[in-house]
């Protein structure tokens, strides 16, 4: 076992990533029961004889649950099909029947991809149903169930809908892996499917991990790490592991195959058994449940009722704007694609609309209007406005909304004449004449620490009002003089 | 009496409900502690629904079609409030916070229900020997098992102490046991009636039915626990057949198949009395006008083989939630899985431990193609080779059990002797078909013997009309 990491970079080693995300349906009701299905509850206040798996109980499907598992299906490019559900056996107090409904060899959505903000795809082999299982809480020993006195179980969550999408082995890093996740709850959240909260537990993240050298064609042996509770420990879990799994290969020691515990407080993994410890399924048909059979009719149907995804979103951003839909992502992300499209319509500057998108409007418009936002831009364009100056009036028209023209004017903002801001430079550059040696004498490194001083300082004089691409512009050119 | 001249009379006032009840409590405390029917006599509440129903009566409401009729049930049918524990420790003081939909539809139909009946535990058995509260015996001679599984439901209608019962079939565990008892018993088709609180033994094979002393009175129980269940999803959605109506119709024309490898030929062990039996009942359907040919199923003789994988299969998933959790008596131990192993050892009989040991080998990776998956398409053979019979033949006859009853210990310890009682029963339930057993005279040790009438899905009609042609005959 290694036990302490160096921060060595993989040089060399390629890391691959295939993620397995359960998420929870937004349903009203369970999986299989009419018990509500609802977070935060009174401990086991929302169960019935089939969620607490009860003798002589049976299951009957929530229809819901599978209209909402044919729209991911479909939202990620999948083949919907006839489907099967299986039993899983295996003996957890979590799990009231002592084996879990799910879907085996034939689920209901296969075959599918998911596109990230970059363009590439990432295979999705299946999505699934299954059943959630309750929660186990274990009291004394710091919570660890070793050492624990007793053991606490919440059945609320037995039996609430899950789809499991199983995502192919395409991710190269924790970044991607980040990215593919992030993309996958904006879907889901856009669907109506799920409500895509981690720290909820209705998204949660299991994660295959291998490496194996760049010119390598096969995979290497890989972890499967559980327990990861938000995207900053799916990155740390993915680095921590793939480095481990190097420094062992590079030790002359092969890699087990083994499903390990991400511990968040530690930020290592932890063996939590080996395959020859992993558990027998016995997976058979479930007898109590019949097959779905969604019919064309009623998948086209749910196919037509489908919103516009990110993925679209991006695109139609990217478009309107002119650039790649990578660019775009972020704004697709906030949700905000639809005002900028909106305010691209009325004319908008398209690039300047991205920019205050990406940087000045994270906290969301407020009571900024498309209209209004597509006349800043232009008062921008022309001129009327600087960049800081457009940040101040775009912070008063998100506060409290207006005419920007009118803000503009209250703040006393008119843009500056070239030549008073040349006579600003001139005399600073008279004061400061060490630095500006610096800046002309300077490498392209020194030049720009300089010029940025001399903005600063010109910025101070004229309280903002000067243009700081203008400014640059008039050192540049006294430099070459 | 009659369950239908019961309800006739009660309904009517000629006679109250507390009367019949008492009548039957009678016959109870006198046999009873020979018999063991029953894990529990529900005297009490028996009574007040009894009374209940006559100040109805008194005060001019329609009742339902079971009015004042006492009914026992198995005891692996969920009863709310009631003790129900499939006669197994590991479910001993357990009372579901629901009931069955069949206990519903018994309580709309007005019938009292009188208490649970034993059985082997979980269902599993032959002989209700394998139960944790002793074996039930046959009321006709007391040295001999009752059969089983539903082996106290069989012995409470066959001993007076309960004109209706119900018990659960799942490869024959309602027919063998009516045919040891000399009662009439019926498992329907699969589906027909919900298993909604019906606790599980193998899911894909256990149905619901009905024991009456005639014929009558299982179609009309039948008719009542019949139609869709929207709580059981393999329910099938129809509504109860009209059976009472078509019972008296004759079989005029009827073509009758004898399962040739049910009847000697295919199998061994069946034994002289029973086979002569069967072709009595062949001349009986015969003089009726019926045509009745040697029909042939060749995959049935294959039933008992697959049944003894799938059934346990099933069964240990669905007997894996007795762990002491979350019910039932709990052994502590030191650490969960500890005390859910203690909590089992302690808790299940030794056949419940062998076939769940049986299924949870059959079900293992690397082995799952070789037996469950091969004795899913031997069921699909069996299937097949009835829907090829009924396209020559209405329904189809063959001995329900081998042999009539047989002395308490005689099979206890040689557990394939016990699984060979049910070779006649298993095909129907690997098929999803209806079938039930109709007494139909005496072997030569005097014990009763039982025909059985199988019959295509939902055909229950035909079915009933030919039982009732056999029932005439034996003077009913």
């Amino acid at each position: 076992m290694v036990n302490e990491l160096n921060d060595s970079s993989l040089n060399g080693w390629e890391t691959v990533i295939g993620l397995e995300v359960h998420a929870e349906l937004a349903t009203k009701t369970k999986m299989f029961s009419s018990a509500l299905n609802s977070f935060g509850g009174a401990p086991n206040s929302n169960t019935d004889p089939v969620s607490l798996g009860l003798p002589g109980s049976l299951p009957v499907l929530n229809e819901k649950a599978v209209e909402l598992a044919i729209r991911v299906g479909l939202a990620l490019n999948c083949q919907v099909q006839k489907s099967v559900f299986a039993r899983k056996n295996y003996f957890y107090p979590d799990m009231p029947k002592a084996y879990q409904i799910s879907q085996f060899d034939l689920p209901i959505n296969k075959d599918g991809w998911l596109e990230l903000p970059d363009g590439r795809r990432i295979g999705i082999e299946r999505a699934h149903l299954e059943e959630d299982t309750g929660k186990i809480t274990h009291i004394g020993g710091g919570g660890r169930i070793h050492e624990a006195s007793y053991s606490l179980i919440d059945y609320n969550r037995s039996g609430v809908p899950l789809i499991e999408i199983v995502g192919a082995p395409d991710l190269r890093s924790s970044e991607d892996a980040k990215e593919y996740v992030s993309e996958l709850r904006a879907i889901l959240v856009t669907i109506g499917a799920s409500d895509g909260k981690m720290e909820e537990g209705s998204l949660r993240v299991d994660c295959n991990v291998s490496v194996r050298k760049e010119e390598d064609e096969e995979f290497g042996t890989r972890c499967e790490i559980k327990n990861i509770n938000s995207l900053r420990s799916l990155g740390k879990a993915i680095e921590y592991e793939a480095r481990r799994q190097v420094e062992l290969i590079e030790s002359g020691q092969n890699v087990e195959q083994q499903t390990r515990h991400w511990d968040e407080a530690e930020g290592r993994t932890h063996k939590l058994r080996s395959k020859e410890e992993a558990f027998d399924y016995r997976y058979f048909p479930e007898p109590d449940l019949v097959p779905v059979e969604p019919s064309t009719e009623w998948i086209n149907e749910i196919a037509d009722s489908l919103p516009p995804l990110p993925r679209e979103r991006r695109h139609e951003l990217a478009k309107a704007v002119g650039v790649g839909p990578t660019e775009t992502s972020l704004v697709v992300q906030r949700n905000l694609d639809g005002f900028a499209v909106e305010a691209i319509s009325l004319k908008a500057d398209p690039s300047r609309v991205l920019v205050h998108l990406e940087n000045n409007l994270a906290d969301g418009i407020g009571e900024l209007t498309a209209k209004s936002f597509a006349l800043l831009t232009l008062m921008e364009v022309d001129g009327e406005l600087t960049a800081t100056q457009a940040k101040t009036v775009l912070a008063d028209l998100v506060k409290s909304g207006g005419n920007p023209k009118e803000i503009a004017a209250n703040h006393g903002f008119e843009s500056m004449d070239n030549s008073e801001i040349e006579e600003i430079v001139d005399r600073i550059i008279e004061e400061n004449l060490d630095d500006w040696n610096a800046y002309v004498d300077g490498d392209e490194v020194e030049k720009k620490k300089k010029s940025g001083f001399f903005v600063g300082l010109v910025m101070k004089e004229t309280k903002g009002q000067a243009d700081g691409k203008i400014v640059n512009q008039i050192l540049s050119a006294k430099s070459a003089n | 009496m009659r369950a239908v001249e019961i309800a006739k009379q009660v309904s009517s006032g000629e006679i109250s409900a507390r009367s019949v009840l008492e009548q039957h409590f009678e016959t109870i405390n006198n046999l009873e502690t020979q018999v063991n029917a029953f894990n529990i006599v529900t005297i009490e509440e028996a009574l007040k629904e009894a009374d209940e129903i006559d100040s109805k009566i008194a005060s001019g409401e329609k009742l339902g079609p079971l009015a004042g009729v006492p009914i026992a049930v198995k005891d692996n049918i969920c009863t709310r409030g009631l003790e129900t524990t499939c006669s197994s420790k590991i479910l001993e003081g357990w009372k579901p916070p629901y009931n069955a939909t069949v206990i519903d539809k018994l309580k709309q139909a007005d019938a009292i229900l009188i208490g649970k009946t034993n059985c082997d535990e979980f269902a599993m058995g032959s002989s209700t020997e394998n139960s944790a509260f002793g074996p039930t015996r046959n009321p006709h001679n007391l040295e001999l098992v009752p059969g089983g599984s539903s082996g106290g439901s069989a012995a409470a209608v066959a001993a007076g102490f309960s004109p209706l019962a119900l018990g659960s079939d799942t490869g024959g565990s309602i027919r063998q046991p009516a045919a040891l008892c000399g009662v009439v018993g019926v498992k329907p088709t699969y589906g027909r009636v919900s298993r909604y609180g019906l606790v599980a033994f193998a899911s894909s094979l256990d149905q619901i039915g009905p024991f009456a002393n005639t014929v009558s009175d299982a179609a009309l129980s039948l008719e009542i626990i019949s139609g869709y269940d929207p709580r059981d999803s393999t329910s099938i959605s129809e509504d109860s057949p009209d059976i009472l109506g078509v019972l008296n119709e004759g079989i005029e024309g009827m073509r009758i198949g004898v399962i040739e490898e049910l009847s000697g030929k295919g199998l061994d062990g069946i034994s002289t009395d029973v086979l002569s039996r069967v072709e009595e009942a062949t001349k009986v359907f015969s003089k009726a006008g019926a045509i009745v040919e040697s029909a042939s199923v060749p995959a049935s003789t294959y039933g008992l083989s697959a049944y003894y994988v799938i059934a346990p299969a099933e069964a240990s998933s669905n007997l894996a939630r007795y762990d002491g959790i979350r019910f039932g008596p709990r052994t502590e131990a030191a650490t969960t899985a500890e005390t859910m192993t203690a909590t089992r050892t302690k808790g299940f009989g030794d056949e419940v431990k062998r076939r769940i040991m049986l299924g949870t080998y059959a079900l293992s990776a690397g082995y799952y193609d070789a037996y469950y998956g091969k004795s899913q398409k031997v069921r699909t053979l069996i299937m097949n080779d009835f829907a090829e019979a009924y396209e020559k033949f209405d329904i189809l006859i063959s001995p329900t059990a081998p042999t009539t009853a047989f002395p308490l210990g005689e099979k206890t310890t040689d557990p394939m002797q016990m699984y060979l009682q049910d070779v006649c029963t298993i095909p129907s339930n690997l098929a999803g078909h209806p079938a039930m057993s109709v007494p139909f005279g005496l072997g030569s040790d005097g014990m009763p013997i039982g025909v059985q009438i199988l019959a295509p899905a939902m055909a229950e009609q035909n079915m009933f009309r030919a039982a009732r042609v056999l029932e005439l005959e034996s003077g009913e």
